[in-house]
């Protein structure tokens, strides 16, 4: 009797932040997926009426926003992400490993280093931008380094260059999307056939020949556009980048130096006896056990780099539109424009972007806590 | 053997020594950068002479940093603490009640929680922007509590849950015969064995908290402005000098980094906790 009054205690001790969370997150949620359906700010009139009439428009906004005149700004924000994504995870996982493999090797000192390389874990981004935009003005810092040995100055306009490489047609995106899907069945299919896995080897198979003749064939009369609009990676990112990976470096670093701990002292010297080298032991032993690291570390990465939103901010300002991401392009249609339905489009996009990265991961690592 | 092996690792050891070096560099670059530029006169902070040492010591940027971020730093302090206290609170018993009273249907609703700390906080700005100015809390640090609380509750559950979950059962049922219920058994067991865990979680959301932007810029009002608004403000505006805003960052920094430098093997616990697994 007494045991269960306790557990119905229990209950009602947990149902407060049950109540809250399911509001203020899935609520919200809801509520915002709702606004992204209707012209909330979009009609003139409703700002000047005391009670504005809302209309539910469907999925107009957000076909606005992909395929809409007036909206390219929202669509190189997203090829923006992509980049940045990509540059922002290679560049902490690399620099992240590095370091662990360096404090790995019983360094003199390595509490110090330690410090160091994860001291700026501790940062506002707000610091760290204000801090790394001084250090990247057109004419000083980190331009003048060269002339400190007596080099000319650099000359790149790091964070207002207007230069854009890898340029591509927004038209073509389903081929490159093809593409890409292609890619990644491939390194499947070469999994499944190495681990002999036939069942698997089979189906990726498939889906590979299906990719490919559909890219070949369909994916260029797909018609996105109704002309051509050019898009690539803006060069002014690089220094946003390398703010980026000198603040989250530290956090993989201490992921991989924690993996690397967790590794039995045996396991190094059998494969030592066995006579492998350092480099072996590394490439043959350790690396693979890190694996499920940088997996989760790219996860968690990747969630911050779709977010990144206060460090551009603080670097390039909110309105440098070549420094854009759709988290600042939110912030700016909803807080400074108004326009409050396709803010919560974009950030609907935004949304499920991250949810198709943290869904899976939350899925699979509870579930193997269950199995533990 | 063993000899062989530990000389072919000695020629490597000024390779490890010196890419340590050049990375301390990478890392320590800005630092170096920001203390000189805020304790350089104005006049003579220019471009070409950035990487000098300052010919005299300037310490009034300090001052006037100070003056204009006072206020700031107050707010910020102000909502920290609160909401840092509160959330690790609210977490301490909802990671006691899911890792020790588990429920049907905890399996569901735990994951559920935890999402909440993943997604982008775009996607509910606008209806929290509505619901502040609803209740009349808009432009307050009260609204600002509000918002860290809730947002805070998936990651301070979570820690505490996994810490709790190292805690043996049989301490519980050793509490249960002598007659304890859901609340002694929390008083007399579990929170006096919770100290590091509130370390780990006050320290984390302290650090989140004071260094967070996006509620920071949407939900305040110039008297209830954090430290992070008032110096992306600050640095923003292109006429500044930049003495300034060096010195306004290392004020806005310096809580943070030094809770990291005085208990960083706290930090570190928080920081792999937020992948999950813990």
């Amino acid at each position: 009797m007494k045991l269960n009054r306790d557990r119905i205690t229990a209950i009602l001790m947990l149902l407060p932040s049950i109540i809250l969370l399911g509001i203020f997150v899935y609520g919200f949620i809801g509520q915002t997926a709702y606004t992204s359906l209707t012209d909330w700010g979009l009609n003139p009139a409703q700002a000047l009426a005391i009670n504005p009439e809302i209309k539910f428009v469907g999925f107009d906004v957000y076909r606005e926003l992909f395929t809409g005149f007036i909206d390219v700004r929202f669509r190189q924000d997203l090829v923006n992400t992509f980049f940045f994504t990509i540059f922002f995870i290679t560049g902490s996982l690399g620099i992240g490993l590095l370091l662990a493999f360096l404090l790995d090797q019983n360094i003199k000192g390595e509490n110090f280093f330690r410090t160091i390389f994860l001291f700026p874990m501790s940062l506002s981004f707000i610091v760290t931008g204000t801090v790394w935009r001084w250090l990247l003005q057109p004419r000083g810092g980190l331009n003048t380094l060269p002339t400190l040995i007596g080099l000319e100055p650099g000359q790149f306009r790091w964070l207002t260059s207007r230069r854009q490489i890898w340029q591509f047609n927004w038209q073509d995106l389903p081929y490159f999307t093809g593409l890409l899907v292609a890619a990644i069945l491939i390194l499947i299919t070469v999994n499944s056939f190495r681990q002999s896995r036939r069942q698997r080897l089979i189906i990726s198979l498939i889906s590979l020949i299906l990719v490919l003749a559909w890219t070949f064939s369909g994916a260029r009369s797909v018609e996105l556009l109704p002309y051509p609009e050019t898009h690539g990676f803006n060069l002014a990112f690089i220094g946003i980048i390398m703010a980026a990976v000198w603040q989250m470096s530290g956090y993989t670093m201490a992921l991989y130096l924690a993996g690397l701990r967790g590794i039995p002292g045996e396991l190094r010297e059998a494969a030592r006896v066995d006579g492998a080298g350092e480099w072996q032991l590394y490439r043959y032993v350790i690396l693979p056990l890190l694996q499920p690291i940088t997996l989760s570390a790219m996860i968690i990465l990747g969630h911050i780099s779709l977010k990144i939103f206060d460090l551009i901010f603080a670097m390039a300002g909110a309105d440098n539109a070549t420094t854009d991401v759709p988290a600042l392009l939110m912030y700016l249609t909803t807080f400074r424009g108004n326009q409050f339905s396709k803010g919560a489009a974009i950030a609907m996009v935004l949304l499920i972007m991250v949810a198709a990265v943290i869904i899976p991961y939350l899925w699979t690592s509870l579930r193997s806590e269950v199995k533990r | 053997m063993s000899v062989a092996i530990k000389r072919r690792r000695a020629n490597w050891r000024w390779l490890y020594y010196s890419l340590l070096g050049l990375t301390t560099l990478f890392f320590l670059v800005p630092v170096y950068l920001v203390i000189v530029t805020s304790l350089k006169e104005p006049a003579t902070i220019n471009l070409a002479t950035t990487w000098q040492l300052p010919e005299k010591w300037y310490w009034q940027s300090f001052a006037e940093a100070w003056i204009a971020f006072a206020p700031k730093l107050l707010n910020s302090l102000i909502l920290t603490v609160s909401a840092t206290i509160l959330s690790a609170l609210l977490g301490s018993m909802n990671g006691y009640v899911l890792s020790k009273w588990q429920f049907r249907g905890a399996n569901i609703i735990f994951p559920l929680m935890l999402f909440g700390m993943f997604i982008p906080y775009q996607s509910i700005l606008i209806p929290l922007f509505q619901f502040l100015r609803g209740i009349g809390l808009y432009g307050s640090i009260g609204g600002l509590v509000l918002a860290h609380v809730v947002y805070g509750l998936p990651i301070t559950t979570l820690i505490f849950r996994n810490y709790y979950a190292e805690i043996p059962n049989e301490m519980l049922e050793a509490g249960k015969i002598d007659g304890a219920g859901f609340f002694g058994i929390y008083r007399s067991i579990i929170f006096p064995l919770s100290i590091s865990g509130f370390v780990v979680v006050i320290i984390w959301q302290f650090t989140q908290i004071w260094n967070e932007f996006l509620f920071a810029v949407t939900l305040s009002r110039i008297s209830s402005q954090p430290i992070t608004v008032a110096l992306a403000n600050l640095a923003g505006g292109e006429a500044v000098k930049w003495n300034l805003p060096m010195a306004g960052a290392i004020l806005a920094a310096l809580p943070t980094l030094l809770i990291y430098i005085l208990l960083g093997r706290y930090f570190i616990r928080g920081l792999l906790a937020g992948s999950v697994k813990g």
